[in-house]
């Protein structure tokens, strides 16, 4: 970027502009997580929170079978829905992106994405009604003859998939076309040139390309569904709860803010490693 | 030309079924906001209003929209605003350790929204101060505050240097150029910026519901809804807020981004 | 290996814009033929027609006398060079220049050292295991053009291969494409808009213009004698000087000119023979005019009367002056002076030319 100035003055107006924005976000982005950090290792007993340093809540994580199963469910769930979104949503922005002329192209794409305009909660709530017991599912199967009693898809961990890979099918079919619109039309031409065929081309040279973009668009479905508790708490049930249930669980109904917090770090840690993880891949493969 | 013609079809199917996967929820909760009838589940026994009468109705629910409305639009305004000056401060002045703190701005996009609302909920609650609408905006521009400095740092052009140098050059303070001269040029982003926000602050959850008490938002106040087990005016609010997001979207679209699209 | 190209009246309309019209043209096997003219002129419409990537509304391509107007890029003997190169950023040089000879089924070891000895060929074997973004713009391109003959086409395309490049890297470019050229024996078919570059490497140059063949020709040829006004503005600097067809006499034709009468011989008429009354535009380039002591006596030398520099620029090999000729005032002429000539403005210089240098052709006529 060009500077203006280097001038007391002007540094002076600098840290002005840039001030209001900083403090903002140091007061309360990292002040309260720090806060949040300090009070996962002080505990609660009774109505008060005890202020004394230790690890008891993360003992108690790795002890405690329900708060563990809970992380498992988290990772469980996250993984296959990654891994469906990005197998459903990929062949869609292709053919978005190839086989739609061009001039349709935009409103296809608008059309792909229009559920994400009704609000998160409803759209979970939506897959509730369409996947009850007397709900469209059930009562189209019922009516065609392919059951004979209505399935229990609601309020299990399969609903939840289901809500979850609606919404990331949604959000990575916007990214992978992206991904591959910006894609020069040489790469494509210069394969069949040189005698590739569609299959080929797509595998040798579309499929890499596109590979980096795809390992974005998955880092963030992981960390959009890990965190979430809106869809597990509407389509899940109670049975297997995920990490974001049990965090929400401690601050309601056992006010045990300092528990809720080592949760919470817990979850961090989980998006942390994924990222590293993530990141060390993308800069191996670096293009 | 026969596995073209095979491959169109298979295309095609595909397509559609995705198509088909993507809206049904939504046709559903549509189609049985008519529901005459106590329950949102086939069969649908026929056209009726009466559940759009009830939210209107619905004296708490209208306030948790307008509730929504004020909290989206004031978070947003302040974000964008802290967002244009810090981008302004970082893109025109060299700033000792600007990387980090740069960083530090973006931060919060990488954390989940429930850490942060957890984060406010522990000082706010070890300090004694009570949950309100402003305690859910607070959050609102922590979440949003990145987006709108990302977005408008990465479109200060180097280009647009010399059309405030020349301001300057003309005789304008530093208020003047950045009000007069830069504000209008970056538009096309800060409103960008403002919208993102909006959107996200207006259907935001997790926040909201850790962070208020007795005033709402919708998202919270159709949480309680739900409570209530299924029921047909969760679908009418539910294609209201649908109806209405997609009508700003087609106003939009065919008014800022049609002229942003002819030279 | 190496073909003949045949294109025989190929049009190319996209929806009402003409983008070809009814361009033939034959190229010999071997021969490295340069497409060239302004932007919008249709030469690259007519290389992608050539690769397969186009359809032509209209007419034929034959390759190797085989018709492949329809054959899609894989199966035509063909390769493109692209503009961008359009290299593989994931797959390192050897994979790159390998691509082709993989698609059609070579086995791996024998696919390695071919493509390494097509690097060879650009001097880029050293360079093998690394991938096109370590490597400069002019590196790319010969591996663009290692990989474009690693699959031994009979003709090969090159979009503008050129254009991205520093003058310096261009010429140098420009002769070892040729040197190479000259050793695989391939069909080269280039494009580009830069007259000089056509020169500097064609055997035969088409000018083109507005979907249309101007001229085509060997580069003196075409530069000497244009048998069009846009191939002679094309291709370099010019003068344009009315004249109107009078007479015959003998062998030579008379023709009116502002600037007096002209015996011009039979050969200035590149265009066809002249008809009496004939509204001409003769081409004068500004290196052909000749002082006093250059031509005093000599036949064939054809003086032009007398013009009053108006301006003049030193340009190292030669001085570049506008003149304003005496018995027209109001029209100027682009004349080239030696390097050396003590020049002024309002200076008067005699004009004279060489008749063997003139070219006729036919007026514009304003429809």
């Amino acid at each position: 970027m060009t500077t203006l100035s280097l001038e007391n003055a002007d540094r002076r107006k600098a840290w002005g502009f840039v001030a209001p924005a900083l403090v903002w976000t140091v007061a309360f982005f990292v002040v309260p997580f720090l806060f949040m950090a300090a009070m996962s290792l002080w505990s609660r007993q009774g109505r008060e929170i005890v202020r004394a340093w230790n690890l008891d809540n993360y003992l108690r994580f790795f002890g405690e079978n329900a708060l563990l199963k809970g992380l498992t469910n988290s990772l469980e769930i996250t993984l296959t829905v990654t891994v469906l979104s990005v197998l459903l949503a990929y062949p869609l922005a292709w053919i978005i992106a190839e086989r739609v002329p061009k001039r349709f192209q935009r409103t296809a794409l608008i059309l792909a994405i229009l559920p994400f305009w009704t609000s998160y909660v409803v759209r979970s709530y939506s897959w509730l009604l369409v996947l009850t017991k007397n709900g469209v599912i059930n009562q189209a199967l019922l009516g065609i003859g392919i059951i004979s009693e209505p399935l229990e898809i609601a309020s299990t961990r399969t609903a939840t998939v289901i809500g979850f890979v609606h919404f990331f099918v949604m959000l990575l079919t916007l990214t992978i076309y992206a991904n591959l619109v910006q894609l020069s039309p040489n790469y494509r031409r210069a394969a069949a040139d040189l005698g590739a065929n569609g299959l080929q081309t797509f595998w040798h040279v579309i499929l890499p390309l596109t590979l980096p973009g795809i390992m974005t668009g998955a880092f963030l479905t992981f960390v959009l569904c890990i965190g979430d508790y809106i869809t597990p708490q509407i389509l899940g049930g109670n049975n297997e709860l995920v990490l974001p249930q049990i965090i929400m669980l401690q601050i309601g109904r056992r006010a045990d803010l300092p528990m809720a917090s080592a949760l919470s770090i817990v979850l961090m840690l989980a998006v942390t490693l994924a990222y590293a993880l993530c990141a060390r891949w993308l800069k191996i493969d670096r293009v | 030309m026969l596995r073209h013609r095979l491959s169109t079809l298979l295309a095609v199917i595909y397509a559609a079924a995705l198509f088909g996967f993507i809206f049904l929820p939504v046709a559903v909760l549509v189609l049985f906001s008519f529901q005459d009838g106590r329950l949102p589940v086939p069969p649908f026994n026929g056209f009726s209003l009466q559940w759009y009468e009830a939210i209107f109705a619905d004296r708490k629910l209208m306030a948790a929209l307008l509730n929504s409305l004020i909290v989206a639009t004031a978070s947003s305004a302040v974000a964008c605003l802290l967002g244009f000056m810090a981008a302004y401060g970082f893109a025109r002045y060299r700033l000792p350790g600007s990387v980090l703190q740069r960083g530090l701005l973006i931060a919060p996009m990488t954390v989940s929204y429930l850490i942060i609302a957890l984060g406010l909920l522990t000082v706010l609650n070890t300090l004694g101060i009570g949950l309100s609408l402003w305690t859910v905006g607070i959050g609102h521009v922590v979440i949003n505050l990145p987006l709108c400095f990302a977005i408008i740092y990465s479109s200060m052009g180097d280009h647009h240097v010399n059309i405030e140098r020349a301001a300057r050059d003309l005789g304008a303070s530093d208020w003047k150029v950045m009000l007069l001269v830069t504000a209008p040029m970056l538009m096309p982003s800060i409103l960008a910026s403002f919208f993102l926000s909006v959107t996200f602050s207006w259907d935001e959850f997790i926040i909201a519901f850790l962070l208020s008490r007795f005033n709402v938002t919708l998202p919270v106040e159709i949480w309680s809804l739900l409570r209530s087990g299924l029921n047909p005016k969760t679908n009418a609010i539910g294609s209201v807020v649908f109806l209405a997001s997609i009508a700003l979207l087609a106003i939009l679209e065919l008014t800022l981004f049609r002229k942003k699209n002819t030279p | 290996m190496t073909a003949a190209v045949s294109i025989r009246t190929v049009s190319r309309l996209f929806h009402q814009f003409t983008a070809l019209n009814e361009v033939s043209l034959e190229i010999a096997a071997g021969e490295f033929i340069v497409l060239l003219g302004p932007s919008g002129c249709g030469k690259t419409t007519l290389l992608s027609i050539l690769g397969g990537f186009l359809l032509p509304s209209s007419g034929q391509v034959l390759i190797a006398d085989k018709d492949m107007t329809f054959v899609p890029p894989a199966r035509r003997p063909t390769t493109t060079m692209f503009q961008d190169y359009a290299l593989f950023p994931h797959m390192c040089l050897r994979d790159n220049v390998g691509f082709g000879l993989r698609m059609r089924g070579m086995a791996r070891a024998e696919r390695y050292e071919k493509a390494l000895g097509f690097l060879d060929l650009v001097g880029l074997k050293a360079s093998s295991a690394k991938k096109p973004h370590e490597l400069s713009g002019g590196q790319r391109q010969r591996v663009a053009l290692a990989r474009a003959l690693a699959v031994d086409p009979d003709v090969l395309l090159l979009d503008e291969p050129l254009g991205a490049l520093d003058l310096k890297l261009r010429r140098q470019m420009q002769d070892e494409l040729k040197a190479i050229q000259k050793r695989v024996g391939t069909t080269f078919v280039h494009v580009t808009h830069d007259q000089e570059e056509a020169m500097a490497i064609a055997d035969r140059i088409v000018v083109m213009n507005a979907g249309r063949i101007e001229d085509v020709g060997a580069p003196a040829e075409i530069y000497m004698r244009p048998k069009s006004l846009f191939s002679a503005g094309f291709m370099g600097e010019v003068n344009f000087l009315d004249g109107k067809a009078m007479a015959r006499d003998g062998d030579d034709v008379l023709v009116e000119t502002p600037l007096g009468r002209l015996a011009l011989p039979a050969t200035a008429f590149t265009a066809g023979e002249a008809r009496a009354g004939q509204k001409l535009s003769l081409v004068i380039r500004p290196e052909h005019f000749r002082g006093p002591a250059e031509t005093a006596g000599s036949p064939g030398s054809l003086s032009l009367g007398e013009a009053r520099i108006t301006s003049s620029a030193f340009f190292g090999t030669h001085q570049r002056c506008h003149v304003a000729p005496v018995s027209s005032p109001s029209s100027s002429l682009v004349v080239h002076m030696p390097q050396t000539a003590q020049l002024a403005d309002g200076v008067c210089v005699p004009l004279a030319v060489q008749a063997a240098d003139i070219v006729a052709l036919p007026a514009v006529t304003e429809a």
